[in-house]
């Protein structure tokens, strides 16, 4: 079950984000990892035809603060100012599992063997699959890079791929870390100023309030369903300990009342098979079809907001130039140096709004072909699980009354 | 003897040769049962003070004993006849006025113990109040007459009901007719062996019992009915019946209660249990003659002093009840009231008397504060529902349905109130001492368990108890976590809602807006799960964890009546250990008393062990009883749970099948 689950889980995370073209040229997967301590390393593998590859084939460890790094680096990066940069993978966090199995070990005392045993191979299979799904947030991350046109081409990127020692990069120091605080503060201050800049393009205008709007809502629905799924998970939970109970009770009743027994064990096979495994499966398939869907367009839809600001400011910059030009115009001062800066920005404005136009529209239609391919499955498997309960509930109720 | 008129448990009523006792009992019995009729005709007209015993009624029950020797059909009118003048009967009622017309009502399916419970029952009963009768005044009158029987033939102890009436009557009126009331009982012993055969034959005995009918309301014709089936069923003198005079014995004290101990101690014949057994087993096989629901529950008063009532509406086919349907308003201390009642009468013969939901002063406050929270409903419909299945359960036991206080439950209208549960009363709070003290002695009594059985029972009880507990308490959790599923399953519903007006592509748009009503759906869904959790899981454990601790309760009662024994044999020790020092001695005044000592302890000690054997037998068969309830009741109750669990995947399926081609559509 664990290994199934876990398959699954991989599977499941890869159709998150769709719409990775097919092309064969530049082909990433992460087909290992380790974890140690808080680090996890990425085993980076690479199959590609380009020319601008060395080999054809290469593998490269990487860690979370590599892809970070990397992500960073193409936000800088002033000529993708206008495309949707991917969202950078959220941190590992094993610390869930993690707390749980230390709770599970503090109260060992209080728990019947059968039923440590199992929680803790719960636990297992979970961390297992928190781990499965890390990896897969990084790979989905790359995928997309080498997927787009444009970012697939980069050069840190490649370097990424290519460069078989460790990347070593540094780690953000405090200031930097408050650097990136400031400047996210200073982001968000200059959006309020630049929201009083008159839109000239009615697609940007929509697509603005549009995506505000999207963000705000999905945020709210993916807290919801992050708080769903976790319910779930709490059932099943529960399943595991009345099933352990049940069946620790089973095991104690007395020989001769071998109906009980009997019932017993059914109910409890019943709640091992069916609810907790199915329950189980319930909820990690709601994990990952929708919650991890909504999760991701969340940051998705981060991402389009930035090109957004990026292109407002863009906006506001030429904004700015014009009117410095009328200035240098009025004073006959620096005209040409102005006209140059004029020119500049509204080059630099009209070139993010047409790879934003593309980006969005791009963007839109990603979106839609991945929540409808993620809610088909959801239902389909939503389907699929009550079809087993039931199966498993008629085959139950039928021993039991045959009994 | 001089014990008899103590409350406390152990006194034994006479040192007397057991043997003559009981053949006396067997006659005592059928005057005692005379006596109680007429105490319940009369009762009900006029209830006066105890302890009032005039003489006159001495020659009454002497002319009611020479015309019960005439004949029986002549004797039913006669008696009918006098019942209407002894106000001194009435006297012995006095308070207990109801408890007396349930008394009487009880013994109305004397018939139907004819088949079902054999006549062992009726022994019991018999030698049982005589017991108590005897026991009553004051030790030399009633030692007199069985000094009397002793040694009489056989006949003449058929006879005896006739004389031991009217001895019992003088003795219930006063000491001093006793003798007297002895001596027809010899002087005509084959009138009544007659009388017996007559009612051996059983057909005459309903019909005078008819003519009584005719004078008393119905209730009271069973009482004649009864008188006769013990009559008939003493003709095989039975010598294990002697456990329930101590019991019975506390009471006798008060003549007036020693009238419905007969009618208690009619519960718990060890003898029985074979017939129960078989007819329990029929009543699993066969629908519950008797259905009982509780319904409605009501809020009745204000504030603090506001309290919860039910209806509790009983349909049966069964001809000891009046009507086929009936129903009464109950409140909850009534409940509570009926256990105190039935564990007080059948726990010490180690019956497993089924318990009602316990009192939670919380959930009620927060009724009674009329929050009308859903946390108060739910509270307010486990509760319901445990007393359905607790009152259910009672008359599924085929000795409590006997009972009269639990006939009376169900059928009367107006019940008194009962206060002994109130949570701070002074009664509660005696109880509460008692139980301590039964705690403790609980913990001091080390008893070498001789019977495996029991042993490995008790330890298979206590580890289920254990089990149970847990479970319940995971199944608790499961039912939280399930509410908190669904109410995020709520939100999410909602925030689905939204993103669906928020997104532009109308396909998807339409989509999201529809995985928002399917959550909502399913929403419910996991409500009533929620509810299933509840409702068929959690209260099943709860019922099964108050029935385990009914189960020990009774095993309890099984080790009091052992340590009794022990200490009468601890007792007879003495006594012997004091004979063998006076004969040493030599003082001869004192070894007489001495070795009447003795010989009271003996019987004692005979009698106690018997007990103990009984209420082991009766714990050992309630207990299997209980067992095969319990795997019936868990396999029904699982297979709907399953059903219900069922039910609600079908729904979901439904739900996401009609999602799926709305997902689909997305383009």
């Amino acid at each position: 079950f664990q290994f199934i689950g876990i398959e699954h889980v991989v599977k499941t995370l890869r159709s998150v984000s769709v719409d990775l073209n097919n092309d064969a040229s530049l082909l990433i997967d992460i087909p290992d990892a380790l974890c140690e301590r808080d680090k996890v390393k990425f085993t980076v593998h690479t199959k590609t035809t380009l020319s601008s590859f060395q080999k054809p084939e290469f593998s490269v460890p990487r860690q979370h603060e590599d892809f970070i790094w990397l992500h960073d680096t193409l936000v800088e990066t002033e000529d993708y100012a206008g495309l949707i940069i991917p969202p950078a993978p959220p941190k590992p966090d094993f610390e869930s599992p993690r707390e749980k199995m230390h709770k599970l070990g503090e109260g060992e005392a209080t728990m019947t063997k059968e039923e440590y045993t199992k929680m803790k191979q719960e636990l297992e299979a979970e961390y297992l699959a928190v781990f499965k799904k890390t990896v897969q947030v990084h790979e989905v991350f790359l995928q997309r890079l080498s997927s787009h046109p444009v970012l697939s081409k980069d050069r840190n990127f490649q370097i990424f791929l290519e460069y078989d020692q460790d990347l070593s990069v540094r780690r953000k120091n405090a200031k930097e870390m408050f650097g990136g605080f400031f400047k996210n503060m200073v982001k968000s201050a200059d959006e309020v100023l630049i929201a009083g800049v008159k839109e000239v393009d009615d697609f940007f205008e929509q697509e603005k309030t549009f995506l505000l709007d999207y963000f705000s809502k999905i945020k709210e629905a993916t807290a919801k369903a992050e708080k769903m799924t976790r319910s779930h998970k709490n059932i099943a939970d529960d399943y595991i300990r009345l099933s352990a109970t049940l069946n620790s009770l089973s095991a104690e009743e007395s020989t001769n009342y071998y109906i009980i027994k009997f019932c017993l064990k059914l109910f409890q096979n019943f709640l091992r098979v069916c609810l907790k495994k199915v329950e189980g499966r319930v909820a990690s398939d709601e994990e990952l079809k929708l919650t991890e869907l909504l999760r991701y367009y969340m940051r998705d839809i981060q991402a389009a907001k930035d090109l957004l600001y990026r292109r407002a400011r863009a906006l506001a910059d030429y904004e700015n130039s014009n009117k410095a030009l009328d200035k240098a115009r009025l004073k006959g001062k620096d005209v040409s140096q102005a006209e140059e800066h004029q020119k500049r920005c509204l080059q630099k404005f009209d070139t993010l709004s047409e790879s934003g136009k593309k980006e969005l529209t791009n963007f839109k239609a990603r979106r839609v072909v991945a929540f409808r391919k993620n809610l088909v499955e959801m239902a389909e498997l939503e389907v699929k699980h009550a079809k087993n309960n039931m199966t498993l509930l008629q085959g139950c109720i039928e021993l039991l009354s045959g009994n | 003897m001089a014990s008899s008129s103590e409350r406390s448990p152990p006194p034994f009523p006479d040192t007397e040769d057991q043997d003559v006792l009981d053949s006396e009992e067997v006659g005592g019995r059928d005057s005692d049962e005379d006596d109680g009729e007429e105490l319940f005709m009369s009762a009900s007209n006029t209830p006066l003070t105890k302890q009032d015993t005039p003489t006159s009624p001495d020659s009454q029950a002497s002319d009611l004993m020479e015309d019960l020797s005439v004949g029986p059909p002549s004797s039913q009118t006669e008696k009918s006849a006098a019942s209407s003048s002894p106000e001194e009967f009435v006297d012995l009622t006095n308070n207990l006025e109801s408890r007396v017309a349930a008394e009487s009502s009880s013994p109305e399916p004397s018939d139907e113990f004819f088949d079902i419970l054999g006549s062992e029952t009726q022994k019991v009963e018999v030698e049982a109040s005589v017991k108590a009768d005897s026991g009553a005044p004051q030790s030399k009158a009633s030692s007199r007459p069985e000094k009397g029987l002793f040694g009489e033939p056989d006949e003449d102890l058929f006879g005896g009901p006739l004389g031991a009436m009217s001895k019992k009557t003088t003795e219930n009126e006063g000491k001093s007719g006793t003798a007297k009331a002895a001596g027809p009982t010899f002087s005509k012993p084959t009138e009544p062996a007659d009388i017996f055969t007559e009612e051996a034959a059983a057909t005459t005995v309903p019909r005078t019992s008819n003519t009584v009918n005719s004078k008393a309301n119905g209730v009271h014709s069973e009482e004649d009915l009864f008188t006769e089936a013990t009559v008939e069923l003493s003709l095989d003198s039975p010598r294990s019946s002697r456990k329930n005079e101590e019991t019975s014995k506390p009471s006798a004290s008060s003549s007036s209660s020693s009238l419905s101990a007969p009618a208690r101690q009619a519960k718990p014949p060890p003898a029985a249990l074979e017939e129960l057994e078989d007819e329990e087993e029929a009543e699993l096989e066969d629908k519950f003659d008797v259905l009982v629901s509780v319904k409605d529950p009501e809020k009745v008063g204000d504030g603090m002093n506001a309290y919860m009532a039910y209806k509790v509406s009983t349909e049966t086919t069964l001809p000891m009840f009046r009507n086929k349907l009936f129903t009464v308003r109950r409140r909850f201390s009534d409940f509570l009231g009926l256990y105190e009642k039935l564990s007080e009468k059948h726990g010490p013969n180690g019956l497993i008397v089924p318990p009602p939901p316990e009192k939670s002063i919380l959930g009620m406050t927060k009724v009674k504060v009329g929050k009308e929270d859903s946390s108060s409903a739910d509270f307010v419909e486990r509760r319901r529902g445990a007393l359905e299945r607790y009152l259910q359960r009672v008359v599924n036991h085929p000795l409590l349905l006997q009972d009269p206080d639990v006939r009376e439950f169900l059928e009367k209208d107006e019940l008194p109130r009962a206060v002994s549960t109130q949570t701070l009363s002074g009664a509660g709070f005696l109880k509460m001492i008692n139980k301590a003290t039964d705690a403790v002695s609980k913990m001091t009594i080390k008893m070498n368990e001789s019977d495996a059985w029991f042993e490995e029972k008790l330890q298979e009880v206590e580890s289920a108890d254990q089990h149970f507990r847990k479970l319940h308490a995971l199944v608790e959790s499961l039912v939280v976590h399930r509410k908190e599923l669904s109410l995020n399953t709520a939100n999410f519903a909602k925030s689905a809602a939204m993103l669906g007006s928020a997104e532009d592509n109308t396909a998807l748009s339409r989509a999201l807006s529809q995985l928002a009503e399917v959550e909502d759906k399913i929403e419910q869904l996991h409500q009533d799960q929620a509810a299933y959790d509840t409702f068929s899981f959690a209260e099943l454990i709860a019922d099964y964890i108050r029935l385990l601790g009914a189960v020990r309760g009774s095993f309890d009662h099984r080790i009091k009546a052992w340590q009794r024994w022990q200490d009468a044999q601890a007792m007879l020790q003495k006594k012997r250990e004091t004979e063998a020092k006076l004969l040493w001695a030599n003082k001869p005044d004192k070894l007489q008393q001495a070795k009447d000592e003795i010989v009271e302890w003996e019987a004692r000690v005979t009698q106690f062990e018997r007990d103990f054997e009984r209420v082991s037998a009766t714990v050992r068969k309630e207990v299997l009883r209980f067992e095969k309830q319990r795997t019936k009741n868990f396999k029904r109750q699982i297979t709907k749970y399953l059903e219900l669990l069922l039910q609600s995947q079908q729904q979901l399926i439904k739900y996401w099948e009609a999602f799926l081609p709305e997902a689909k559509a997305i383009a």
